[in-house]
Parts: structure tokens; sequence; C-alpha cells
């Protein structure tokens, strides 16, 4: 599976070199020598799961921070027959997720969609989906910071040092501190791992909650890091282990209500203020999969009347499409 | 004090000869003091001394102030380097010569075999008077339950009172340091004891004392070189008189 | 007992940078349980000396050989540097003058210490934890401050808490750079006698760089003598300050202010 899938990225753009779209720029924004050299980089960090490969980052039309790195790597896979999903924390239909998603298919003319099933290629920021993915999928995370040792070393050839020598002690101690200072490792998001029994990676800001879905995952994930200039990768089928103490395994979050909206007991859940006397709900952070659910017949305790209570709140039109 | 527990050179030779072993061989040694920090200044000492000491047996060291008494001593411990000759100790079955060994076997010479009262006790900050008593005896192996009650019996012979044994000997008198100090040498029963004035600032009943303690030395077949200004005691411990000055030695 | 090993063999050992000689033609063997103290003036490369010793700093010429656990006297600097940063992690132990550069300001003191002890692979935290609560105390500090970061600690404690974090591994060899330097002279006579007794307790070996001659007279076997780079007199410490040969020796004990 990691050979064909490689050799997908390797090939996937071959296709459209040639062609430019109506606005006058190259299939997907970027140049074919730039691609090149970021496909390079990503068949590098397949190669080397977990390592952070140093990549020449380019400038995009937005600001660092937005997911420059995850667009420059989406846009060095993509192909004319792709199809797109851009997740921001979960939901399709915020300002990032929706720019994104305009900003590919006007210079890729590919389809874009917002079911996890559907897509072949998913861009996210701060989720993995609800929804499991397959071999033929590729997840895409945006990275604001690559270096998980930075909080603790701020020596980038230290750093470096450490990844090379396997010297993950200081990782640790962040962990270690988590517990004398909060009884428990406090760390809910980003939370460290070890890739394949070797390099200590950050899995992005995504919650612990994900992190456990990053083992075996079928799909190959690539990260990219715009301002760090970084890729980094998880091929399919990967082990991927949460840091942890003998005596204090790593647990995920766990919330006592259940989706407000589709019933869902076993999602990650974004809490939602309902109005300024207290009064809010939990909800399914994946908005795609809470949709689909409701669509299929699932509620939860507030389905009527707080559905319109939440698109009010979040002010939006997207929980009607299903229902 | 007990019998000897070192198996080094007494009892068993002392009963089949008349002649007891030398333990101490010292060997045309001299000493000349070069002061750089006054013009290269030479200032020598004595040369050519040659002394031989058994076990058992007590030497005093004589000859007017500035014959070199405290710089032979001295270099007995190897606290002074001599610039010439050979000091051989029995060290256990070994002869080590103090001139020349290298550091680390003159401080296990020093560890074992040789125990030093020097003229002033060196104060160790924060260290209680018992602790620094006890310590020789701790650093070679013996518990420090065992090492500490073996200093509060030689701190109660000597006269300190209880209440001092657990201060740090900074704020001691002159007498009091000097006999904290001489507890410590006689913490271990070294088989050589070298002695720099043990009773120069004492009172005739801790004069008496350490008179006991050398004598309880040479009992257990202790070698003790020492200086004794004081006649009284000079005549009570020691066998023969060794002139620094000549390097005669007489009985 | 007599034909035993060194610890530690260094053998013409030199170290320029660029045209300056800083510590020239070194040559000692260290024991096990041996205290050797490096002293002399700033700036007479003691401590160049001390961090091509201690793996840091790869000299210009010589050879640094130490008895390593499991392969005996090896040059160090023919290991690979991950097998030399893993030596200075356990079987070693570095002091610095400044714990700025020895501690993890921003991390707990039960953090600091645990550190060494993650590096080699403890990954239970309520052992990790009492470990580091046992070095508290053998160091004389507060247990109460474990959870607190050194940056609020005081110049001593902070000097005692990179003790502790050091020896948690039971290193063999520790290296000190001034330990007690810019230390009040109370504080620094508590830290004194508190590393004199760890070394004797735990029969470290330990070689220290300090200028302070009545530092090294409590806690060194022996003294090396530097001036310019060169080693200008070696013996036992009370032999060096008692009977100093060299000239430059004798200037510096009877440089010394008596109180």
């Amino acid at each position: 599976m990691t050979g064909t899938q490689t050799a997908a990225v390797a090939e996937t753009a071959a296709p459209a070199a040639a062609e430019t779209t109506e606005d006058g720029y190259n299939f997907a924004y970027l140049d074919e020598q730039t691609k090149r050299m970021i496909r390079r980089c990503i068949l590098k960090a397949v190669a080397v799961p977990g390592y952070q490969v140093p990549f020449g980052g380019r400038e995009m039309p937005l600001p660092y921070g937005w997911g420059t790195g995850g667009m420059q790597v989406t846009a060095s896979i993509i192909g004319a027959n792709d199809t797109l999903k851009v997740i921001d924390q979960g939901a399709d239909d915020t300002t990032n997720a929706v720019n994104i998603r305009r900003f590919f298919a006007r210079t890729a003319d590919v389809e874009t969609t917002e079911t996890t099933g559907e897509a072949s290629i998913i861009q996210t920021r701060h989720r993995v989906p609800e929804d499991p993915m397959t071999e033929d999928q590729i997840l895409v995370l945006q990275v604001p910071q690559p270096e998980p040792l930075r909080s603790l070393e701020p020596r980038e050839i230290e750093c470096r040092k450490m990844h090379a020598y396997k010297e993950y002690g200081l990782m640790q101690v962040s962990l270690y501190e988590d517990i004398a200072r909060f009884g428990e490792i406090a760390t809910s998001y980003s939370y460290p791992v070890m890739v394949n029994d070797r390099y200590l990676m950050s899995p992005t800001p995504i919650p612990k909650f994900d992190n456990p879905k990053l083992d075996s995952y079928p799909a190959l994930q690539l990260y990219g890091a715009g301002r760090e200039k970084r890729i980094y990768a998880i091929p399919p089928y990967t082990k991927v282990k949460s840091l942890d103490f003998d005596d204090h395994p790593f647990q995920v979050q766990q919330w006592e209500e259940n989706c407000a909206l589709c019933g869902a007991e076993d999602t990650f859940l974004d809490e939602v203020i309902l109005d300024d006397r207290g009064g809010k709900m939990y909800v399914c952070s994946d908005s795609h999969y809470c949709a689909r659910r409701r669509a299929e017949g699932h509620s939860g305790k507030l389905s009527g009347s707080a559905a319109a209570a939440y698109a009010a709140a979040v002010g939006a039109d997207q929980p009607e499409k299903g229902a | 004090m007990n019998d000897p527990q070192r198996p080094s050179v007494q009892a068993s030779e002392t009963s089949q000869t008349e002649e007891r072993l030398p333990v101490i061989r010292v060997e045309d040694l001299g000493k000349t003091f070069t002061l750089h920090v006054q013009g290269g200044a030479r200032i020598p000492v004595f040369s050519g001394l040659s002394l031989q000491v058994a076990a058992g047996e007590c030497v005093a060291l004589f000859g007017p102030s500035g014959t070199g008494k405290s710089t032979l001593l001295r270099s007995l411990y190897a606290n002074y380097k001599p610039g010439q000759g050979h000091i051989w100790l029995r060290h256990g079955e070994d002869w080590v010569d103090m001139a020349t060994a290298a550091p680390h076997r003159v401080l296990a010479v020093r560890r074992e075999t040789l125990g030093y009262v020097s003229q002033f006790l060196r104060v160790i900050p924060r260290i209680p008077a018992r602790d620094i008593v006890a310590e020789p005896l701790h650093a070679l192996g013996s518990d420090l339950a065992a090492a500490r009650q073996k200093a509060e019996g030689l701190l109660a012979r000597l006269n300190i009172p209880k209440a001092m044994w657990d201060l740090a000997p900074a704020t001691f008198s002159g007498g009091e340091q000097q006999r904290v100090n001489i507890a410590r040498g006689f913490a271990v029963d070294y088989p050589i004891l070298l002695l720099d004035e043990p009773t120069a600032s004492l009172d005739a009943g801790n004069r008496a004392v350490v008179i006991d303690l050398i004598r309880e030395a040479k009992a257990r077949g202790a070698a003790v070189v020492g200086i004794f200004h004081d006649d009284e005691v000079r005549a009570a411990v020691a066998d023969k008189i060794f002139d620094v000055q000549t390097g005669a030695l007489a009985a | 007992m007599n034909a035993m090993s060194p610890l530690l063999r260094v053998h013409n050992l030199s170290h320029a940078f660029g045209s300056l000689l800083a510590c020239s033609d070194v040559s000692f063997e260290l024991h096990s349980g041996e205290v050797l103290g490096v002293v002399g003036e700033s700036g007479s490369g003691k401590t160049t000396l001390l961090n091509c010793l201690s793996a840091r700093l790869v000299p210009t010429n010589g050879i640094v050989e130490y008895d390593l656990r499991d392969r005996g006297l090896t040059d160090i600097y023919s290991l690979s540097e991950p097998e030399r940063r893993f030596l200075l992690r356990t079987d070693w132990g570095v002091v610095m003058q400044n714990p700025r550069d020895g501690l993890r300001m921003s991390i707990s003191a039960g953090g600091n210490v645990g550190e060494r002890l993650m590096a080699v692979g403890a990954r239970h935290y309520g052992e990790i934890r009492g470990t580091a609560e046992e070095w508290l105390e053998k160091v004389e500090m507060d247990l109460g401050r474990i959870d607190d970061a050194p940056k609020h600690f005081s110049g001593g404690m902070q000097q005692r808490l990179q003790i502790a974090r050091n020896l948690v591994t039971k290193p063999r060899l520790v290296f000190m750079d001034e330990p007690t330097g810019g230390l009040d002279v109370s504080v620094q006579a508590r830290l004194l006698d508190l590393l004199r007794g760890l070394v004797r307790e735990l029969k470290l070996s330990a070689i220290i760089v300090t200028h302070d001659l009545a530092v090294a007279r409590l806690l060194a076997d022996r003294l090396m003598v530097m001036k310019d780079g060169k080693v200008v007199e070696t013996g036992l410490t009370d032999q060096v300050l008692d009977d100093p040969h060299h000239p430059y020796t004798q200037l510096l004990v009877s440089s010394v202010l008596q109180v």
C-alpha cells in the first residue's frame, strides 16, 4: 500500500503539469519545480517516519498561521482528478476551511466535498476526522510548530541532536511537570508521540483525543509547517505511541454528556455557549460527522430546538443541510 | 584502648626476637627551602639524616628551635617534600617511600598506616567535634555509629565537655582545639604516629591523659615519632632521642 | 590496590584557540575516589582544560582516556558523539559555575533531578519522584520546594540542586567548575561541607577547578597548579600549599589573605 501510495504522491500532479488555470496561475498555484521539490521532501519524510524534513517553503497568498504549510503540501500532491475536503477545528464551514477549499477549487479546478468518505485528500487544521479514512486517502495536517522539543530546549542545534541521538528524556520531563503540578498529564493537545519507535513527533494541535487514531492509521498522513518550513509524515499502518508514565498511562479526554445534536457518545465535543445565563451545549466538533448522523436519524437531547440555537450561536446554516 | 586490630608489625615478632622490626627507615634525608618570592633565597634545613624507628618504639626529635624538627616530622608525613633521600614506611606488607610515592599511595598510607597530630587543628566549617574525631576511622570503613562511639570515648578521656561534642570547634579555645586534634589522631590505631608538640597548650591533667594515650599506642606496637618541648612528657614516653642537628640517635 | 588502573588518564593534552594556546601539554592520571583540584588565576586555562577533559571541547592535541564500565580505558574522543553525551549524563557529572548553565531554570526542582533518570529510560512517575526527593534531602533542600522552579531559588540552593541533578545517576566522575564561585561565605561553607560529605560517602572521583586555595585544601586530595596554560606544579594538596616549590605557586600561596 505504501508503495503505490507514495508512487501516487510522486506522480499525481504530472497530468496537470502543462495546464494553467484561467487566472494565469499554474495548476494548484505553485510552479512545477517547487511542487517537485516539495514532493521530494514528502518522499523523504515518508521514508523516515516522524523525521522533520526541511523544505524551501514559499510565500503563499495568505499569512503564516493560516495553513500555508498544509496548502503547499496539498498543492504539491493534488491532481485534477482529486476531491478535496478542508477541515478547520473539525468544521467544514469556518473561514479558514472555506477559503482554502475555494482556493484550490479556483487554482486547481478540483472537486470539493464536505464528506469524509468522498474526499481523496483532506487538509485539516487541529482535528482528525471522526469517520475512518482509508488507504486511498491522504490526510494533510497544518502545523504551526513542528518541533515538540521547542518549548523545552530553545537551541535548534541541540534539538536536532536530541532527535538524531534519540535523546527524549526531556520530553518526558514536561509530562513529569504536568503530573507534579496538576496530578495528571494535563497536556490536552499537541500531545507528543513516538513514531515507529524512533522519532519524537508533535501531532500538531490536534486534541489528544485524536492521538489513538494516528496509530496504524490506514491513510497517509502528511504534516506541513509553513513558517518553520518543515514537512514530516506518518506512512499508513505505522506505530504511533503517545508518551506516558507506567503509573500514569495515556488517557484521552472524556465527557459526561453526549453530543446534544446527534447523540454520539464517542466523539470529540465542542462546548457551545448558548446565552449569557450559563446555558451551553456540547456538540460534535466534526460537523460533517454530526450532520451525517442526524441525517441517518440519530438525535441528541437538544436536537430539535437546540439545533436552531446552535445554528444561531455559530452563525451558520450548516445543521439544516442534512435535516 | 583495646587490642591492636591491625595485623601489621607487632606482637608475634616481639615475643620471639628481642629486636623489634623497624617500620620507619629514613635514609640520607635532606631538605632545603628555596624562597622564590624573596629573590630565590636558599635555606638549608638539614641534610644527610638517617633514622630507624621500630614498632612499639618512641623517638623524640630534639634540638633548639629552627633546627628542623617540625620540618623533619612534616617530611615524614609527606607534607613537605624533601629534596634528597628516602623515607621508607612499612605500609601493610609493603615499604613505601614517602619522598617519592605517588599522591594516591601517600594518601593510602596516611589513611591506614600513618597518623599525624599537628600543632594546630585545621578547623572545617560546620563539622562538629565528634565527627572531626570520628572521620579518619569512618574513612577507613568503620561504620559511622561505631566511629562516633570511639570518638566520644576519646573526647571524654581528654575532658572535652559533652556539651561541646556537637559544636564545630571553630570557637573552641586553643587547648580545646588541640585536644580535639589529639583525639582525631588517636581515633585510628595507626601503626605509625607522628606527634608535633601534642601537649604544648595543655594543663597537667590533660598532659597525663596524652602520656597515657601515647604509652597505650606504644604498647599495641605503634612506632611514635614526636616533638616534645615538655621534658616531663618526653621523659615519660621517649625511648630514644634524635638530635636533628647532628643526626645522632641516643637512648 | 597498588596496580589499580586509573579512572582517567590524560596524555599531552593541549588546546589552542587559533594562535592562543589555552592549555598546553597537560598529562596526569586520576584514580578512583581521588579528588583533583586545578588551581590558578583567571585565564590560566583551567576551564578550557576542564572542558577538554569532560568531552565538551575537542582538544587540539593529546589523549583523554576514561575507564568505561564496559570497555575499560578508552579514548573519549574516539567515542561517537551520542556515546559521549550518554557518558556525560550517566557515569559523569558536570557542575557548572553558573547554575543557569547547568539547570533548567523554569522546570521544577524535581523535574531537574528526574531528567537524568528519564533520559536513561525511567518511566515510573512515582519512582522518579521518590528518587528526586531522596536526592533533594541529601543536598539539604526543603522537600516543600520540590515543585518550585530553580529561578526562584537562592544561589546556594541552585548550586545544591545542580549537584543533586548530577549525582542522581550515581556517576563515578564529577567535573566542577568553581562550584562555590559567587556564593556568600556562609553559603559557601555549607556547600563545601556538603560536597566533602558526598564525595566521601559516594566514593566519587572529582576534578574541581577553583581559584580559591581554601576550597582546594578542603576538597582536593591533590592539586595541579596552572599558569599560562601550563601545569607548573602538582602534588598532594597539603604538600603543594605548605611546601610550594614553583615560584608561581609560592607567589599564589603567599598572596592569600589570612583571616
